[in-house]
């Protein structure tokens, strides 16, 4: 037994498309039956890039979350098919019979991450094999792998202590992509975005120089952080969750402090925050 | 039937390709022998530094396969209907007119006939033409070698290229601290590891390296920026437009308006000269001209102080902000990154960019230019390199059939003393004469930048006919419907367009002639490698790999490699066995620069040939030599620059290359040549630009600043149009109503001021076009600046052949002004650039 997968790491990946071009020229009309038909040209994306563009100018954030099959341990679409047509490997790879799956719509309906596509021509769903037929021929990663610069795609055995995958799954705080699906994916996430609160600190009487090492705190939801702001007087708090209400103060000898009340319905930008001097 | 899997390689990495039963099925990256790599490691801060066994290509390579097979290929021979070398020629209607199919011996004796018409009417100064950069690689099927054999032979006039990515470095850089002999970029040399080692800081100054990626190196400096990240590396960007190297650092962003950021730049020497941090001792033993600088800093010589606040007016960005920087660089060990090759970016093609680029430099001098962790360096080259090994590249004349002595016989030499400049040859053709001072690229000396030529030259013709070869500038070049209207000139009595793809240019030509990619012949090439004005660019890897190009399938359709065409028009002109120097075939070509260089020393022929590569690692011994130490630390120079004229000559090994061997405050230069240029001065100045923020009689009526840096996902325009796969990827572009358009970036409140939302299509437009593109509303870009990238290969007028019409391509090049840097610094201003944005209603 195995339970082949990716950890994604979303801090180094720059977007570059690499894993989603390289999965393209591997399936792109090449049939590696019984693994998988041929790739359709428009309208699949077995590696998909979702562009995250947080916050706006002049503090933006943009992170780019790669998104393949996530070979769910509790696969919806194993579920729903008919006939078997959707099985998993015993290395965990879910795979599509190209053969038995043939008709069987309901299978692309059933991924609540939409990873399953739907080849109208030879009616037929298809997804990322994580290139089972390139791995039983003795490579070892999938092609994404192989063309990432950065090193934010890791391949390998969780249940082998000794791989990269299961060496940084166990030391770092990976994460799922929407847990709320439920569905026990094998993909594991490093660093997705969540919200940030930011903004930057301004004392009314010296506006041409930036305040600098101004104590800001975060408070809310069981929360209690503390920053300094930096040499341009910007301070951030990152990784905060959604919907929640927090209490940002700041506190500046000298100036009156401030505390404002904040939500992160969305990613927050306080902007310029003036301090008024203490008469 | 089995796979078989043959090497070659890309304007952006090597790779391995799959052939089944004659097509190609695939294309990875090189597949290596793991024992091949042994891998450099640097050590610093306690951790040891070293690449992975791979080699990682730029994202349009994995595309390859889609780009050979492409719709887009041009197939056969081709006439334009209308055209009659006997009667009536209509150039009127080129860019209009539909093509026939001929045969390759019809197009061949036409082609032949109309250079032996010309030559004989005219003289062979009025044959003229010009290629692209890289739409293929490898040194034997590289545009200098089977085109500049083809323009030697026939005598043609040759077209100077303007260094169009890194312009203001060229003209303005070189007279503050030579490296004239790298066209103005600063020697790379181990900077990887002076930057592990030392830096505190890094300030990407008009720089994305994620998107240019070292030129021609892939993806591998990704990860070197990815450990600088991690070492805790502040990272600052410079630039309205949040680019994509800044997306994945983080760090400080720091929007100024586009053409302002000379301004910027006084304000930081300001609070460094007012404050009393800068090298007083480097100012004083490493260069001249400072007592004529400050003064002008301080605001004594014309009464302005360029305080933070002065330069705040100019450049939006708030006088705190750029009091910080200012600090903070002159506190911690900071590398100032000025463009992928430490010079270039968008800063540099823009009015007056000389003065930008010359106080690159200068700021860095008053840091100590040269100390550990105080150099300019893009972050894409310098990894440890051997030098020792030489293997000839396209840059230098040993690389090139045309021009290498150690490999051909027989080299032809072109005695046409007349010369076009690029950027101006549409004006040259449609309003004779032009002038220019400069000598494209001024490699060899100071002195070429102040050559003044004429067009057209004393005793020579204009030019009657236009051989076009490989690509299109309507996307690159400045002002571009004026090359529309160029072809549809009736001096121009034949035009040819050779390409492997259709571009913008190809459907103006009369006769088109489909050549073949590199996969579909024989070549060699060393990743990344360019040698002549660029030694040891290959260190933007982080291994040099040789790459035998092997032919892996049979030319599709019924394309020819370049080689063969010309070997073909030649044949009809008597001189076949000149071209090919007696008869070689591409595969003896390839043999004869492999046994010319140092390779046999380290590999056989047939295990290269059939192997596919040859990588070569740094020695056990490998010592590094940082650029510019040797000059900081008052040395004679020892980085292993075969450019460096003054490296081998006792009197003068520690100087750099300027009049005086030191970085010039106040350049020698230009005091000697143009004393009273006001416009690129003796001392660098901020000069407002010509078509920016609050230019008279513009800004009024084009109020939005465009800023058209090099693309993200083409090269050139080489891969988009021809590649339909990156259409999926939405920084490229975007599709809607079946068409994939072009993206405009724009600030909310840009976009909410004209009811703009995101995927709306927009005209941008201006005196000189009208361009369609799709919006994109997005905080990436600061308020007043729109951002969309150069090099649309679709140049798409919704009226063909009209210049005048509107292009629904997504080529914002036609928008752009072909006014030069400055009357007599003749580099490209795409950065310039106002415009208006409307939502387009069809």
């Amino acid at each position: 037994m195995a339970r082949l997968s990716l950890l994604i790491d979303v801090t180094k990946c720059s977007g570059c498309y690499n894993c989603f071009l390289a999965c393209r020229d591997e399936y792109y009309d090449n049939d590696y039956s019984p693994y998988s038909a041929a790739q359709p040209l428009d309208g699949q994306f077995w590696m998909q890039i979702k562009e995250v563009e947080r916050g706006g100018y002049p503090k933006p954030k943009v992170d780019y979350i790669p998104v393949p099959c996530m070979h769910c341990e509790q696969a919806p679409c194993i579920d729903v098919a008919a006939d078997g047509a959707v099985y998993r490997r015993e290395d965990g790879i879910v795979l599509i019979d190209p053969e038995k799956a043939k008709g069987q719509k309901a299978i692309v309906s059933a991924c609540p991450y939409r990873v399953i596509f739907w080849n109208e021509e030879s009616q037929l769903p298809q997804k990322c094999t994580l290139c089972a037929h390139r791995l039983d021929e003795g490579d070892k990663q999938p092609r994404c792998v192989e063309a990432c610069p950065t090193g934010a795609l890791v391949f390998g055995d969780l249940d082998d202590p000794d791989s990269e995958i299961a060496r940084l799954a166990a030391s770092r705080k990976t994460e799922t992509y929407h847990p709320e699906y439920e569905v026990s994916p094998l993909v594991k996430y490093l660093g997705l975005p969540k919200r940030f609160i930011v903004g930057e600190v301004v004392r009314r009487d010296v506006p041409g120089e930036c305040a600098e090492g101004v104590k800001v705190t975060l408070e809310g939801s069981g929360l209690k952080l503390e920053t300094r702001s930096d040499g341009y007087g910007d301070f951030e708090f990152d990784g905060l969750e959604k919907n929640t209400d927090f209490l940002v103060g700041i506190e500046c000898e000298g100036y009156a402090s401030m505390i404002i009340e904040v939500s992160t319905q969305t990613d927050v930008d306080l902007g310029e925050i003036i301090l008024e001097p203490l008469k | 039937m089995a796979e078989k899997a043959f090497t070659s390689c890309t304007n952006s990495g090597p790779v391995s390709v799959y052939v089944d039963d004659g097509k190609i099925v695939r294309v990875r990256p090189l597949v290596v022998e793991e024992k091949d790599f042994k891998p450099w490691v640097i050590e610093a801060g306690g951790n040891r530094y070293s690449p992975p066994k791979k080699v990682t290509l730029s994202p349009y390579v994995h595309a390859e396969r889609r780009r050979i097979y492409s719709d887009e290929r041009l197939k056969y021979p081709m006439k334009r209907v209308d055209f009659d070398p006997n009667g009536e020629r209509n150039p009127q209607n080129r860019g209009r007119s539909r093509y026939e199919r001929i045969s390759w011996d019809e197009a061949a004796t036409l082609v032949a006939s109309e250079l032996t018409r010309v030559r004989d009417t005219y003289g062979s100064s009025a044959i003229s033409g010009i290629t692209s950069s890289h739409h293929n690689w490898g040194i034997v099927g590289y545009k200098m070698g089977p085109f500049g054999r083809f323009l030697n032979l026939v005598q043609g006039t040759p077209v100077l290229d303007n260094p169009d990515s890194w312009e203001g470095w060229h003209w303005g850089a070189t007279h503050s601290y030579g490296f004239y002999w790298r066209l103005g970029m600063p020697e790379p040399y181990d900077m990887l590891t002076d930057a592990l080692q030392n830096a505190e800081m890094i300030v990407y100054w008009s720089n994305d390296p994620d998107s240019t990626r070292g030129t021609y190196s892939g993806q591998d400096s990704a990860l070197w920026r990815q450990w600088l990240k991690e070492k805790g590396v502040k990272m600052v960007f410079i630039d309205p437009f949040y680019n994509y190297t800044n997306a994945v650092m983080g760090g400080k962003w720091i929007a100024p308006r586009t053409g302002t950021d000379t301004a910027m730049a006084l304000a930081i020497a300001f609070v460094w000269i007012t404050e009393d941090t800068y090298d007083k001792d480097y100012v004083a033993a490493r260069t001249i001209g400072f007592e004529e600088f400050k003064p002008y800093v301080l605001g004594e010589t014309d009464g302005v102080p360029k305080t933070p606040e002065w330069a705040a007016e100019e450049c939006g960005v708030d006088a705190r902000d750029i009091r910080t920087l200012a600090r903070e660089w002159a506190a911690k060990r900071t590398i100032l990154s000025g463009g992928s090759r430490g010079g270039e970016g968008g800063a540099c093609r823009e009015a007056y960019a000389t003065e930008w680029a010359r106080m690159m430099v200068l700021l860095q001098a008053m840091q100590g230019l040269g100390a550990p962790g105080r150099s300019i360096w893009g972050t894409t080259m310098g990894a440890p390199n051997d030098t020792t090994r030489w293997f000839p590249a396209y840059g230098e004349p040993d690389g090139r059939m045309s021009s290498a002595a150690k490999v051909a016989k027989y080299i032809p030499v072109n005695p046409n003393p007349q010369r076009l400049w690029r950027l101006t040859v549409p004006d040259a053709i449609l309003n004779p004469p032009v002038d220019w001072y400069g000598e494209g690229f001024c490699g060899k000396s100071l002195e070429q930048q102040f050559t003044h030529f004429v067009y057209p030259a004393p005793g020579c013709s204009e030019i009657k006919l236009w051989y076009r070869y490989g690509g299109s500038f309507i996307g690159t070049m400045s002002d571009t419907t004026k090359w529309v209207r160029m072809y549809q000139s009736p001096k121009l009595e034949f035009v040819v367009n050779q390409d492997i793809w259709w571009n913008s240019e190809t459907a103006m030509a009369d006769v088109i002639l489909p050549a073949c990619t590199n996969f579909e012949r024989d070549d060699v090439g060393e990743w990344a490698a360019v040698n002549g004005y660029t030694w040891h660019a290959s260190s933007g890897c982080n291994y040099r790999v040789i790459v035998r190009e092997q032919k892996c399938i049979e030319p599709l359709w019924e394309s020819k490699s370049d080689y063969e065409i010309f070997a073909l028009i030649f044949e009809k002109m008597g001189l076949r066995d000149e071209y090919t120097d007696g008869g070689k075939t591409e595969v003896d070509w390839v043999k004869g620069f492999f046994d010319a260089s140092d390779l046999p020393k380290e590999v056989s022929w047939e295990e290269f040939n059939t192997k596919g590569y040859h990588i070569i690692n740094i020695a056990d011994d490998y010592e590094p030599k940082p650029g510019l130490r040797w000059f900081y630390e008052g040395r004679p120079c020892d980085t292993p620059d075969p450019g460096n004229p003054k490296r081998v000559d006792p009197e003068h090994w520690g100087e750099l290359g300027t009049f005086s061997g030191k970085i010039e405050f106040a350049s020698e230069s230009l005091k000697q040549y143009f004393p009273d240029d006001e416009e690129r001065p003796v001392v660098p100045r901020y000069i407002r630009s010509f078509e920016g923020y609050l230019t008279p009689g513009l800004y009024d009526k084009y109020p939005l600043q465009l800023v058209s840096p090099h693309p993200r996902f083409t090269f050139h325009c080489h891969y988009d149009r021809h590649t339909d796969w990156l259409d999926d990827i939405p920084v490229h572009r975007i599709k809607k109503d079946g068409h994939p358009w072009w993206p405009v970036r724009i600030n909310p409140e840009d976009a909410a001021e004209r009811g703009i939302d995101s995927y709306d299509i927009v005209r941008l437009y201006n005196d000189r076009a009208s361009v369609l593109c799709i919006a994109v509303v997005t905080g990436r870009v600061r308020p007043g600046v729109v951002h969309s990238y150069a090099s649309s290969a679709l140049y798409d007028p919704l009226q063909p052949g009209r210049p005048d019409s509107v292009d629904r391509g997504g080529c914002v090049a036609l928008l752009t002004p072909s006014r030069m840097l400055s009357k007599n610094a003749p580099g490209m201003t795409p950065n310039s650039c106002l415009i208006e944005i409307e939502k387009w209603e069809g």
